[in-house]
């Protein structure tokens, strides 16, 4: 993560030029008292009328001076505080971006937007108008103490104290708060999490009726965070009327000690009441310190909330400098794979499997077998724990990222579409190489075009989150799409024509016996899918329980010949008859 | 139905800002009791805050002149006191306030949330997700100040400076004019900047809602993304909303920044307009000194809270655009609700009557057309028929998730519309083809199908749809912690654990919506043999592509189009060679 500091001193003639107008502003309050004190003394009671319109002129002056150096002074500090929040979002998201997907498998979607978006939000008050202010309750103070030790300087002793007073109980109350905020900011994450689980599942909420369940559930975690917000009030609670008091008592006890002095004889009258003054004058910046210390405190549990996601490193991490192949042929080879998770369960046990360049292989097996997992190590969102996965010959390890995954397409099970318009989707991680003819193909290749080009929009159609409103069947060939129009050397189907009905599924088969110069690793569940395929593997509890071509694995009469007995076992021998129902 | 992305902002619907600030005040008078205790409060505080300067002049004319410190310290230890009594009071108000607004945001959140839970897909479905949440959460912690506010500036500076301009003029008119000339230039001032940042602000608010929109899809699409290693592309996104999302704060704030200008600048006239009146226009000697000196400090006690006034007013105006978003949910009437009066569904057989049912999602294209059917209780039936015939539509009406626009939907002899929504889908089973399984424990992802259901009733279902052998070799077996999305599962395990969940809720309807479309075909089997004995005597729907699923249904429609064309049993239909027996066939063309 990047020191704050860093963020905060790229707008370093920013804060200058702030704080400069801020000193301009600040000091041209302090003039206009003189100017009015002129009008009194020298015109109503000298009666120098002459100098009137000098000195109604200094008092405009003075009006547009802290006009001006005021408009200056609050925006720039509004604006540096919305472009450190910008740059600060922007990093934050980049590094959640690069984390692994372990990471997003134990980290909620909630949880990860209150920190982008609240947080960040929370900082950004920071380090625009509480930086501010905080500049300026200091300045003020500065200058009116100095005129308090230029006056007396032993009576300027108690207005010192006090301020260290409120200094240090401002601190104490920042320490105490930061805590709390940290806990603000967490079930600030876990409100934002349970409704976002409740909208994206709201198809199952409504299924099973269960709004009132919901909404109790919503109700529990609202009134935590009442009570923990209402914590943070009590805090403050406990600690500002300290800063009223102090500021109250301030003039008070400065009139007691300085009247003492005065009937000593040791201080004149005027001294006393220009004094009381002026200590009057530090009331609101000492109170001010009351509520800057309180917004201080919610940035600085946001930003250790932050801090910890900064603290994450993907666990995916590719060498210094990879090996860079000029083009990739798409030879897919597993070794002995093994892939456990973290606690121990083995998923993947002993895999090895080679695919030549423009082959095929089918992947079968049961429900959890670990089918997936084979694709998600090779496009190296997890390490396999033992063996070695090449592309081309080379370990995967060894290549970047960018390399390795910008070559295979995939399209996933578990559809995933953006809401935006279907060319936007389609065009996925080459949005600048993928031109509309290439969307055509690829859709019509997907037996998308058909239904897309009936769409009022065609391609521009702009379709809802996760693809509502299109089919499951809809749906899945536009990922298909998504993925053929890479045009990448490497095609991953994951189950990925469940949705379809038969005629479709068999037409899309057919136009990816086309794509020969592609390497496909198709998993089904479907004998039809996998039955060209150069090899078929099943799998079983992680392991390849058989392996072969569609006859052989027929011919072994294993788990494979099962499947096709449930799906097809009406052919018999003598082709298609009827089931007995 | 159109659908707005994270591109795209949302449209507005204005209310204007006085109703929306009337509405925010409605919650306050709720806590009638605490608000004027409040004020009283601030009534001690004021005259505390009067009397100091007066004890001051006292302690210099009356003890400290006259060398007097005995009278001196007791004056000064009786201000003490009172000072002390303010600030108590002061802790009280704040109490009191930090209780009422945290309630009202509590109140309002929960009145918001429960209202969405009502509303029906078509509000879910034509919006991201992530700008729902932002109105939950960001939009309405934005009102927390305005309220404490409303009631800690608002009030109290409005009738200080009405008193101060009514001892202006009762004082002398003519000064107090004088005195008071700008303020019909700072109104105009103001009144123009408010009525154009305020859009500028609502533009903020939407620019803020599509930020949240895409972070949201974004990291729900994680996966995909960094499949396609599309983190670049996604990032470019990214850092064109964030530049909007600052670029129209900036656009606002630099607007908005000018009414502390505009009210030091007339303050500066205000004050030589009343010196230059009081001297040249009405002259020296009508004039006394003290009469300028007072007016001197009554102007700084005008403007101070007009000040204050101001920056009430500008963070009411930033942050009025959230409860402008969070009204606007909460006036969206929901399509689907209970008529007044709708009678409880008794338990049902399952009869299952369409008659004549028309339907469209928009109002335009017929998504069904007249379709009729009649089903007796305990019939299973498959529908069968390509992506988008409308067999989803069909299983979506029984439900009633959506109104009909002609016909009727009759559940036992019940037309839907005139049960409770609530006592007709808890008779109902339904899995869809995406199933969504919350962050939690198995074992309280299946329970959310029955909430009473005993640990013995779980385990049941979990064994009856074939899950229980894999969620036992899970390291926590029923225990496990699933995260979002049931993640850490494969698609058919998790289908399996909907599956699950649909069982233990034990329906009188069971509804398929390619419930086993990622489920191996063995296990499929073995899950049809559970579910067998425990769907004796229901009434189930099947959808399925796989045909091999639904080959032991009583009758088979055939959706083409909106409409039945044909139906009876998979070997009647075979003998028909009609539209079954062409998609019968189509399985096997690649195959043989």
């Amino acid at each position: 993560m990047k020191k704050l500091s860093t963020y905060l001193l790229e707008h370093k003639f920013g804060y200058l030029l702030g704080f400069l107008s801020m000193v301009i502003a600040v000091s041209l309050d302090m003039v206009s008292p003189q100017l009015t004190r002129h009008i009194i003394d020298d015109v109503i009671v000298g009666g120098d009328i002459t100098r009137l319109k000098y000195l109604l002129g200094g008092i405009l002056l003075v009006g547009v001076g802290r006009c001006i150096f005021g408009y200056t002074k609050e925006f720039a500090f509004d604006r540096i505080g919305a472009s450190i929040a910008t740059d600060m979002r922007k990093d934050l998201f980049a590094h959640i971006q690069s984390l692994s997907a372990d990471y997003f498998d134990r980290t909620n979607t909630g949880e990860l937007m209150s920190r982008v978006k609240d947080d960040i939000d929370r900082i950004w008050n920071a380090v625009s108008y509480v930086s501010m202010l905080i500049l300026e309750v200091i300045f003020h103070t500065a200058i009116v103490l100095f005129c308090m030790y230029s006056l007396n300087w032993k009576l300027a002793l108690i207005p010192t104290l006090a301020m260290l007073i409120t200094g240090s109980i401002a601190i104490l109350e920042e320490r105490k708060l930061g805590d709390i905020y940290e806990d603000i900011s967490e079930e600030n994450a876990a409100l934002n999490t349970v409704a976002e689980e409740n909208l994206a599942g709201v198809r199952t909420v409504k299924a099973f009726a269960r709004e009132k369940f919901e909404i109790g559930k919503f109700l529990s975690h609202n009134n935590r965070y009442y009570e923990l917000n209402m914590r943070q009030s009590k805090v403050f609670v406990k600690y500002y009327p300290y800063f009223s008091l102090i500021t109250k008592l301030l003039p008070l006890i400065v009139l007691l000690f300085g009247g003492s002095l005065v009937i000593g004889g040791r201080l004149s009258i005027g001294s006393l009441s220009a004094f009381v003054e002026y200590s009057m004058n530090i009331v609101w910046p000492m109170e001010m310190l009351g509520w800057l210390s309180n917004d201080f405190s919610s940035a600085v549990g946001s930003y250790r909330k932050i801090r910890k996601i900064y603290d994450v490193k993907p666990t995916i991490t590719e060498p210094e400098v990879p090996k860079t192949l000029p083009g990739i042929q798409g030879k897919v080879e597993f070794k002995n794979v093994c892939f456990h998770k973290e606690d121990g369960h083995e998923i993947l046990h002993d895999i090895s499997f080679c695919v030549k360049p423009g082959g095929t292989i089918g992947i079968m097996g049961a429900t959890g077998a670990g089918k997936t997992s084979i694709i998600q190590l090779l496009q190296r969102l997890y390490d396999a724990t033992d063996g070695s996965i090449c592309v081309d010959d080379v370990n995967i390890r060894d290549m970047s990222l960018k390399q390795l995954r910008s070559n295979i397409s995939i399209v996933m099970q578990d559809v995933f579409l953006f809401s935006d318009t279907i060319s936007e989707n389609v065009k996925l991680g080459k949005r600048n190489l993928v031109d509309l003819s290439t969307i055509r193909g690829a859709s019509s290749c997907a037996q998308a075009s058909d239904f897309i080009e009936k769409l009022d929009e065609q391609y521009d159609t702009v379709i809802g989150e996760r693809g509502v409103g299109l089919s499951g069947g809809q749906k899945q060939r536009i990922s298909i799409a998504r993925a053929i129009a890479k045009k990448n050397p490497i095609l991953v189907l994951d189950d990925s024509t469940s949705a379809l009905d038969m005629e479709t599924e068999y037409a899309i088969q057919q136009a990816l016996l086309e794509l020969t110069d592609t390497t496909k690793l198709i998993i089904a569940h479907r004998i039809s899918a996998v039955r060209n395929a150069d090899e078929i593997i099943v799998l079983e509890n992680g392991s390849i329980k058989e392996r072969g071509t569609h006859e052989s694995l027929l011919a072994k009469k294993g788990l494979y010949y099962e499947t096709w007995q449930a799906q097809y076992g009406v052919l018999g021998t003598d082709g298609p008859a009827r089931k007995e129902a | 139905m159109p659908f707005n992305s994270y591109k795209d902002d949302e449209k507005t619907i204005e209310t204007g800002k006085m109703a929306t600030l009337m509405r925010l005040f409605k919650y306050l008078l709720a806590y009638k009791k605490q608000i004027i205790g409040v004020l009283f409060i601030m009534g001690f505080c004021v005259v505390v805050n009067l009397l100091n300067p007066l004890i001051m002049e006292s302690a210099v004319d009356d003890y400290i002149s006259k060398g007097n410190f005995g009278g001196l310290g007791r004056l000064i230890g009786f201000a003490v006191v009172l000072n002390i009594l303010m600030v108590l009071g002061i802790k009280l108000r704040m109490y009191v306030m930090a209780k009422v607004c945290n309630s009202i945001l509590v109140t309002i959140r929960q009145e918001l949330y429960t209202h969405i839970q009502t509303l029906d897909f078509q509000f879910f479905d034509s919006r991201p997700t992530g700008k729902i949440l932002a109105r939950i959460i960001g939009d309405i912690n934005s009102l927390k100040d305005v309220l404490s506010n409303c009631v800690t500036t608002l009030i109290p500076d409005f009738i200080t400076i009405c008193a101060v301009v009514a001892i202006m003029f009762l004082k002398n008119p003519g000064l107090a004019a004088a005195s008071l000339i700008s303020l019909p230039l700072m109104a105009a001032c103001i009144w123009y900047i408010q009525t154009r940042s305020h859009k500028r602000w609502q533009i903020h608010r939407k620019k803020s809602s599509n930020l949240n929109a895409f972070v949201h899809e974004d990291l729900s699409g994680i996966r995909i993304i960094q499949s396609f290693g599309a983190e670049e592309e996604t990032m470019d996104t990214f850092r064109g909303l964030t530049k909007e999302h600052r670029d129209s704060f900036v656009h606002a704030v630099r607007l908005n920044d000018a009414i502390g200008s505009v009210i030091d600048f007339c303050w500066g006239l205000g004050t030589v307009s009343l010196y230059f009146a009081g001297i040249i226009i009405i002259g020296v000697d009508k004039v006394s000194i003290g009469t300028f000196i007072a007016f001197g400090s009554y102007i700084s006690m005008f403007w101070h809270p007009i000040m204050n006034l101001s920056n009430f007013y500008n963070q009411m105006i930033t942050n009025i655009a959230g409860a402008e978003r969070v009204f606007e949910i909460m006036d969206t009437p929901s399509a689907i609700t209970d008529r007044d009066g709708v009678k409880e569904l008794p338990p049902i057989q399952g009869k299952v009557d369409f008659e004549k049912v028309s339907f469209s999602y928009d109002g335009s294209a017929k998504i069904l057309n007249e379709v009729s059917f009649h089903i007796r209780p305990g019939e299973t039936i498959a529908l069968v028929g390509p992506t988008g015939a409308g067999k989803t539509t069909i299983v979506n009406l029984i439900s009633r998730f959506y109104d009909i626009q002609d016909g009727h939907v009759y559940i036992d002899g019940y037309d839907v519309r005139d049960v409770s929504i609530e006592s007709l889908r808890h008779q109902m089973g339904i899995m869809t083809q995406d199933n969504f399984l919350f962050s939690g424990t198995i074992k309280d992802n299946i329970r959310y199908g029955k909430l009473d259901a005993t640990d013995e009733e779980i385990v049941a279902a979990a064994k009856a749809v074939n899950a229980h052998d894999f969620i036992m070799r899970l390291d926590n077996g029923y225990d496990t912690v699933l995260s979002e999305r049931g993640g850490g599962l494969s698609i058919g395990q998790k289908q399996l654990l909907a599956f699950a969940r649909t069982m233990v809720s034990n329906p009188r309807i069971l509804i398929l919506d390619e419930a086993t479309s990622s489920i191996d075909t063995k296990t499929e089997l073995l899950v049809q043999a559970g579910i067998e004995s425990l769907l004796k005597g229901r009434t189930s729907f099947v959808i399925a592509h796989r045909l091999s699923t639904i080959q032991k249904a009583d009758r088979i429609f055939v959706i083409d189009n909106g409409s039945i064309v044909e139906e009876g049993n998979a070997e009647q239909l075979m003998a028909k060679k009609g539209a079954y027996y062409q998609l019968y066939m189509s399985q096997f063309k690649n195959v043989v």
